[in-house]
């Protein structure tokens, strides 16, 4: 099925086309990698809805991104049972090893760095969202694996190349 | 030892297909409740077992599905609220990912009792497992009959589906849910009235957490007294108790209602992590104010623990030990508040705004006297000024925080610096 497709059934659970901007906006954002401006427009159009309810949706809920982020998306939780279990310092290394500080994207676009509140899966605390994946239990020595483990995926490809072949967030 | 129900299935291989479900007798309380009882049969069951929501609040789950008009002229929505956002918290998850079916039969059982074809089950978006398993689920369920029109013969039809969060702590509050199920931005809804009458598309809709729901099967099976014996009579059955933070060995135990929290935390957790002290434990989520060491023998039901002066909430126990400072704890827990108020009203979207602002210098070591007195004017302004419970929870917290650990507190200000660096 193609994005217009998939909206569309979607859509077709709801008595509402106004409930189906969240799955679509979901939709739209594993095909495209984040939500520019005309991706939230062509949202609109295929559900048939105002432009504005789009674009509330998308600036409201913290999982849209209507920036780019980079190929993997690193997203650590620091609420309070990571925290408690070193999150804190996951974080400085984290921000260190890759030269970013959190919110950044290192220049090759392959990792985006974000600090995110509690994942649901304190059992294995500290966590990482990665992609879709969670990584749990996590420590200096595993995370250092788990950038090497990812870097591999990409072989030599540069980031550039990537954005156009890997989909975000996989 | 309790032998265990609602999670019997999660160690099974395998335990997320029908066909294991089924072979574990899965299924056959919605036969039961189709075949022998009515709906409003279904409703009494579950009023005299005393089930309590479990997604917080603790709300008797009989009661609330006894609001919905019999005659609406209008659908009937039932609405599973898996958004599980309170930090601390992931007992939904591992349900939904090791034994979708456990919720799919609460779900259908639900909504004969309350009249509802159509249930949305609102996950948030960040459980990409639970998801793909709980659609796999609802495909199984609707290709062997269990979902879908005339179900197992009877005029009962009812479809679920899956409605992904994007990432709002505040959808977990029911009216938020509702709105942004409806496609707004998250905000709570001004009650009354109340979803019973009026909540989704503005139709009679009742919402319930996936804990709730996955005790429905075994009291139709097994019948409202079995229930009512496991733990307390006035908020009993067995319960998922959420174990994390600095304990050995973190998990998820489900135990009867009521289990003494030192016993949850010594004999399933393990106790402190290796040459540590408990200092302090959160027992519901970060919206409950925490529990000092000497507090521990406090029975972890809804009752018990608000006579202690917190609440069972989400059963997200967090164990905090004596390496940790508090004053970094409670800023924490309101930038976390801070963060996910929905801006709606002043004293949750200023309040917290600036209590985060004095705890952080605090906490750094740049208090000034007068802070701590500051904090509390802001407590007093926030706790029963907000138009949902969010902002409750934050200043109920940060109270226990300051009462509790105020040595802590005082310490930062007057040594400028933080102790416990
Ligand atoms: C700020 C806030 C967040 C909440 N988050 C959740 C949640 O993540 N999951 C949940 O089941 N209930 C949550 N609740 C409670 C719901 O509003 C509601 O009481 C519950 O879903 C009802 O289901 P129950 O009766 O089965 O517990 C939250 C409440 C508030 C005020
Ligand atoms: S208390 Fe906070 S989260 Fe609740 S309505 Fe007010 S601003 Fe929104
Ligand atoms: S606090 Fe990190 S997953 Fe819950």
């Amino acid at each position: 099925m193609n994005m217009r497709e998939k909206i569309k059934a979607a859509a077709a659970r709801y008595p509402d086309q106004r409930s189906a901007i969240m799955p679509a906006l979901l939709i739209a954002q594993k095909e495209h990698g984040h939500l520019p401006g005309p991706v939230l427009e062509e949202v609109a159009d295929i559900l048939d809805v105002e432009r504005i309810w789009v674009y509330e949706l998308a600036t409201f809920y913290t999982l849209f991104h209507t920036e780019p982020v980079g190929v993997f998306h690193l997203q650590l939780c620091d609420n309070v049972s990571c925290m408690l279990r070193g999150a804190e310092d996951l974080l400085r290394h984290l921000e260190e090893v890759l030269g970013i500080t959190k919110g950044g994207t290192t220049p090759d676009g392959l990792f985006t760095l974000s600090t995110v509140e509690c994942l649901g899966a304190c059992e294995m605390a500290p966590v990482m969202q990665v992609g879709d994946d969670y990584q749990g239990d996590l420590d200096i020595a595993r995370i250092d694996a788990l950038l090497d483990r990812l870097r591999a995926t990409v072989g030599q490809a540069t980031g550039a190349d990537l954005a156009a072949t890997v989909p975000p967030g996989e | 030892m309790f032998e265990p129900i609602l999670l019997r299935n999660v160690d099974v291989p395998d335990g997320h297909l029908l066909a294991t479900y089924r072979a574990g007798g899965g299924y056959q309380a919605l036969a039961k409740a189709l075949d022998e009882h009515t709906p409003d049969e279904i409703i009494s069951l579950v009023k005299e077992s005393n089930l309590r929501g479990r997604g917080g609040a603790g709300f008797p789950t009989g009661l609330k599905w006894s609001f919905v008009p019999k005659r609406a002229g209008k659908p009937k929505y039932l609405c599973c609220n898996a958004d599980e956002g309170e930090p601390g918290t992931f007992k939904d998850r591992i349900i939904m990912e090791r034994d979708p079916h456990q919720l799919i039969e609460g779900l259908a059982i639900s909504g004969y009792a309350i009249g509802a074809e159509t249930a949305y089950v609102y996950i948030r978006g960040e459980y990409t497992l639970a998801i793909q398993r709980l659609e796999q689920a609802i495909a199984e369920a609707h290709a062997k009959g269990y979902l879908g029109t005339r179900i197992r013969g009877s005029d009962f039809n009812f479809v679920v589906h899956i409605h992904c969060g994007a990432g709002a702590y505040i959808c977990g509050e029911e009216t938020a849910m509702l709105d942004s199920l409806e496609g707004k931005r998250a905000q709570p809804r001004l009650k009354p009235p109340f979803p019973a009458v009026e909540g989704l598309y503005a139709s009679p809709t009742v919402i319930n957490n996936v804990e709730t729901l996955a005790c429905v099967p075994h009291i139709v099976l097994r019948g409202a007294g079995w229930f009512r014996n496991i733990g307390p009579d006035k908020s009993p059955g067995p319960k998922l108790y959420c174990l994390s933070g600095q304990v050995r060995k973190p998990g998820l135990y489900e135990l009867p209602m009521g289990t003494p929290l030192r016993e949850l935390i010594e004999d399933s957790g393990g106790g402190p992590l290796p040459g540590r002290k408990i200092k302090a434990v959160i027992p519901g989520g970060v919206s409950a104010p925490l529990i000092p060491a000497h507090g521990l023998d406090v029975g972890m039901d809804f009752d018990s623990l608000a006579a202690a002066g917190s609440m069972l909430g989400s059963a997200g126990v967090i164990v905090i030990d004596d390496s940790t400072c508090m004053v970094k704890v409670a800023t924490r827990i309101i930038e976390f508040f801070h963060h996910e108020s929905c801006g709606k009203c002043t004293p949750c979207r200023e309040g917290l705004n600036w209590v985060v602002k004095v705890l952080r210098r605090v906490e750094a070591g740049q208090g000034v006297p007068g802070d701590l007195e500051q904090l509390e004017a802001l407590c007093k302004g926030i706790f029963g000024n907000t138009f949902c419970a969010l902002g409750d929870g934050a200043a109920m917290g940060l109270r226990a925080a300051l009462t509790h650990f105020e040595h802590e507190f005082v310490a930062h200000i007057e040594e400028h610096r933080c102790p416990f660096h």
